[in-house]
């Protein structure tokens, strides 16, 4: 008997509507753990670098954490991967809500698809027994509401449905996948399920799920319960409020938003709204919040509650979370956030990334403004604010006029439209929209981590080392008296020298070899969340949180029996680390890729900046150019990783 | 018959406070595995919770008492705008659903106040508080004494026979 893990996998062929239940093997998450370290294993063995997005060969990989289905609180991620349209690079955005454990309950660990269906289909696992089913009553239908009908038909409110809406089927590059409250937004993974042809998946499961040492593992649990109240008695003090507490940004909780609507440089603006946040809007938004909002919610075992359930007359019923009230409402310039409540609905059932998406609509019209875009493409759109971005929306989900170049994302879209537009797709790292950020003095903390970011997703950009430096001595004295997370003491004293001003600020300080150690902790939290299934909320996002370096080991341990200490941990999130990375430079990454946006600081620091790439990739054992060297690779064991670099010409060894 | 004091165990639901999250699901199965807490399956849990969260319907049942039959009309309510069918607040282990059996054997679930904790383990791990409990003393007519009982079972041994008796009483246990 497995602990843990399920122990198998679904695979499907959807050219031959073939299904196979297929037994894992056991080693593997002693050297990947699972979720995404088990789905990058799979795509570099079964994906070769030609393989295109929307080929048939593409697979794209549904992986529940290792740890997804046990009693550890927030532990419920499901980790999706595949090719990104947008990127050509991997993608493995992911979910929260219900369908992991759901899975894991159903017997399975990850369900596999590979060809494409030449019908819509839904996918029906129900247990041992597994269909696919036709869809073509569903087609066109909204993510959503997808989501209800199939739960009917299958006459189970119990039954986890993820989803597509219109815009994946449409292969919109920002097509994301929802399911209940949660979605997997980024990198255009719907559109990589709407090219299968696969509308939904559906799962009911009702197997056990065993875990190594029970008492054990209990205690641990109870520790983090315990925990987490005491947290919500004592947030981090000397931080805003979004900072200070657990879980994804608390967006459904709070209604003050005068820092994010502040500090971001919102849509495709290149400035931000200085003094937005007024009294008037201050009392608006909190009664339009309170009276859109009928409850707060969580994903699958969690105490924290970041979803909410948004419902306002004359429009269905939906669940929300993060920053996607705000995303659309700045990026069209609409004060009234009753709009944003209310596009984001219409959003939501398309199935689209509520960051990507409101960019590029802005995109569009700052190129119409600019006379890039003619007039001729904008027949039909309303003169208002909100009339405008209801109606490209439409356009690009639809991909109808150019609609269909934008729905393709600001990287390729300013390509295809020329004349200029390029300078206008200015938020972008990796071809990915990113977040709307125009700051003053460069951060080496934050530039390292989004230009070498591989999950283009805001969560892999924050971490538990905060994100400035605390003004005084107490301050910081008091932050480090309980930081019982740092891996390390040293991490401390960066934290104590840290000046807001001065010889010891942003950017010489946190010095470059401090940076990359602070990045390098960062990343592995991250890496660890995406391999054994749980909410960066509750580990690797927010400061100070329940799972950190230290207990993970014992808690990986408690569950699955096998051996683990901090130092075997480390080496597996290398390992995990150095295996993306592979496949992406197999697929084509480089250096000059690694960049974030020109006006990104508005300080830059050129000689800073290569010199931290240059230590950065020091330290991960990777050359100049980002590759990880056959010196690294074999001392984790990957020598067909570095088999197939040099095969392929991409490292050559002396 | 003559009454005694007896201790009441509460569960008070307040559904409002409900988030969905299902740890109660998930830690009940996890306490009555054999091994306890070896493993965990909801399905095996004696609390469930009826959700239809576009609906605003988060609704904590806890399994009662096995019925052998189901009921002949199913009522539905509206309770503060929200509909509810009979069945969703019902405890009952019954034909007409799945819902509070085992998965594997179909006998039914009951919920037993995790016998042996000060406190429902349900309960402990809502940090929501939609799940509190009490516990409160109340009257009640004492149970028959063994006494009573044995003159009733050697009545039925001397009817159908002592097999026949200690096979229904193993069966009518299996049922719990
Ligand atoms: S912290 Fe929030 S996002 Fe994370 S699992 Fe819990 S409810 Fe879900």
């Amino acid at each position: 008997m497995g602990y843990a893990e399920a122990g198998f996998n679904l695979e499907i062929d959807l050219t031959r509507g073939n299904i196979e239940r297929v037994a894992c093997d056991p080693n593997l998450a002693k050297l990947y753990l699972g979720g995404l370290g088990t789905n990058a294993k799979i795509l570099y063995e079964r994906v070769p670098p030609e393989v295109e997005p929307f080929s048939p060969e593409n697979l794209l990989i549904f992986g529940t954490g290792l740890l997804t289905g046990t009693p550890l609180p927030a532990c419920n991620r499901t980790v999706i991967s595949t090719i990104s349209p947008q990127t050509n690079l991997m993608a493995y955005s992911m979910m929260g809500g219900f369908w992991a454990p759901e899975l894991k309950y159903a017997g399975y660990d990850k369900v596999i698809f590979r060809g494409k269906s030449s019908e819509l289909i839904y996918v029906w696992i129900n247990g041992d027994k597994v269909e696919l089913r036709d869809a073509s009553h569903l087609k066109g239908k909204g993510a959503v509401e997808t989501q209800e009908l199939i739960k009917k038909e299958l006459k189970d409110q119990n039954v986890q449905v993820a989803a597509i809406g219109l815009a994946g089927e449409n292969r919109v590059f920002t097509a994301s996948i929802e399911q209940g409250r949660s979605s997997a937004s980024r990198l255009g993974i719907g559109a990589v399920m709407g090219d299968k042809g696969i509308k939904a998946i559906a799962v009911r499961g009702r197997k056990d799920v065993n875990v190594a040492r029970p008492m054990e593992l209990l205690q641990l649990c109870n520790e983090v319960l315990q925990y987490v109240k005491e947290r919500e008695d004592k947030p981090v003090p000397n931080v805003m409020p979004i900072l200070a507490g657990l879980g994804s940004p608390q967006e459904m909780l709070h209604t003050d938003e005068k820092w994010h609507t502040e500090n971001f440089s919102w849509g495709n603006s290149r400035e931000r709204r200085k003094d937005f946040w007024t009294k008037e809007i201050e009392e608006k938004w909190k009664d339009v919040q309170e009276n859109a909002r009928t409850r707060l919610i969580s994903c699958y075992n969690c105490p924290m509650k970041c979803g909410a359930i948004i419902s306002l007359p004359g429009m269905s019923t939906y669940m929300m979370k993060c920053f996607s009230k705000l995303t659309y409402n700045m990026a069209a310039f609409v004060d009234d956030l009753e709009f944003g409540f209310r596009i984001a609905q219409r959003a939501t059932e398309y199935g689209v990334d509520g960051f990507s998406t409101p960019q590029i609509m802005a995109f569009a019209f700052e190129l119409r403004e600019a006379g890039i875009l003619g007039e001729e493409h904008f027949a039909g759109c309303p003169d208002d604010n909100e009339g405008k971005f209801y109606w490209i929306l439409d356009r690009i989900v639809l991909r109808e006029g150019i609609g269909d170049i934008l729905a393709d994302g600001t990287y390729w879209a300013a390509k295809k439209i020329g004349n200029g537009a390029e300078a206008y797709a200015h938020n972008n790292i990796k071809k990915h929209e990113q977040l709307p950020l125009k700051l003053g003095m460069l951060n080496p903390i934050y530039f390292l981590m989004y230009s070498t970011g591989e999950k283009c997703n805001i969560t892999q950009i924050e971490g538990q080392f905060p994100q400035a430096p605390f003004a005084t001595m107490e301050e910081r004295e008091e932050f480090v008296s309980d930081w019982v997370h740092v891996p390390d003491e040293k991490f401390k004293q960066y934290l104590l020298d840290w000046e807001m001003r001065g010889e010891r600020s942003n950017p010489y300080y946190p010095t470059v070899d401090m940076s990359v150690d602070i990045v390098d902790w960062q990343e592995m939290m991250h890496y660890l969340d995406d391999a054994v299934g749980m909410c960066a909320g509750m580990s690797s996002f927010p400061l100070k949180p329940p799972y950190h370096i230290h207990n993970y080991p014992t808690i990986i341990s408690a569950a699955t029996g096998m051996e683990m200490d901090e130092e075997g941990l480390k080496k597996i999130y290398r390992r995990i680390r150095n295996l993306v990375r592979a496949f992406n430079i197999r697929r084509g990454l480089t250096r000059a890729d690694e960049k974030p946006p020109e006006d990104h600081w508005r300080k830059r620091f050129p000689e800073l900046e290569e010199e931290l790439l240059n230590a950065y990739y020091k330290f991960k054992g990777w050359n100049s150019q980002g590759i990880p060297t056959k010196e690294t690779l074999l001392e984790l064991g990957m020598s067909y990783v570095s088999e197939d670099l040099e095969k392929r010409g991409i490292l050559s060894y002396e | 018959m003559s009454k005694a004091m007896k201790k009441v165990k509460v569960i008070k639901i307040d559904v409002g406070k409900c988030n969905g999250c299902r740890a109660c699901e998930l830690i009940c199965s996890a306490f009555h595995a054999n091994p306890k807490y070896s493993s965990n399956n909801p399905e095996r849990s004696r609390v469930r919770v009826i959700r239809d969260p576009l609906k605003d319907i988060y609704l904590p049942v806890y399994a009662g008492e096995y019925t052998p039959a189901e009921c002949a009309g199913r009522n539905r309510y509206v309770l503060d705008g929200r509909e509810y069918s009979e069945c969703d607040t019902c405890r009952a282990s019954c034909p007409s659903r799945d819902l509070f059996k085992e998965p594997d054997s179909g006998l039914p679930l009951k919920c037993d106040m995790c016998d042996g904790e000060d406190e429902p383990m349900c309960v402990k791990w809502c940090l929501s508080k939609a799940l509190t409990y009490e516990e409160r003393e109340e009257e009640r007519e004492e149970e028959p004494k063994l006494g009573e009982m044995e003159i009733g079972l050697e009545a039925l041994v001397n009817r159908h026979g002592l097999q026949k008796v200690m096979d229904t009483i193993a069966r009518l246990s299996k049922k719990g």
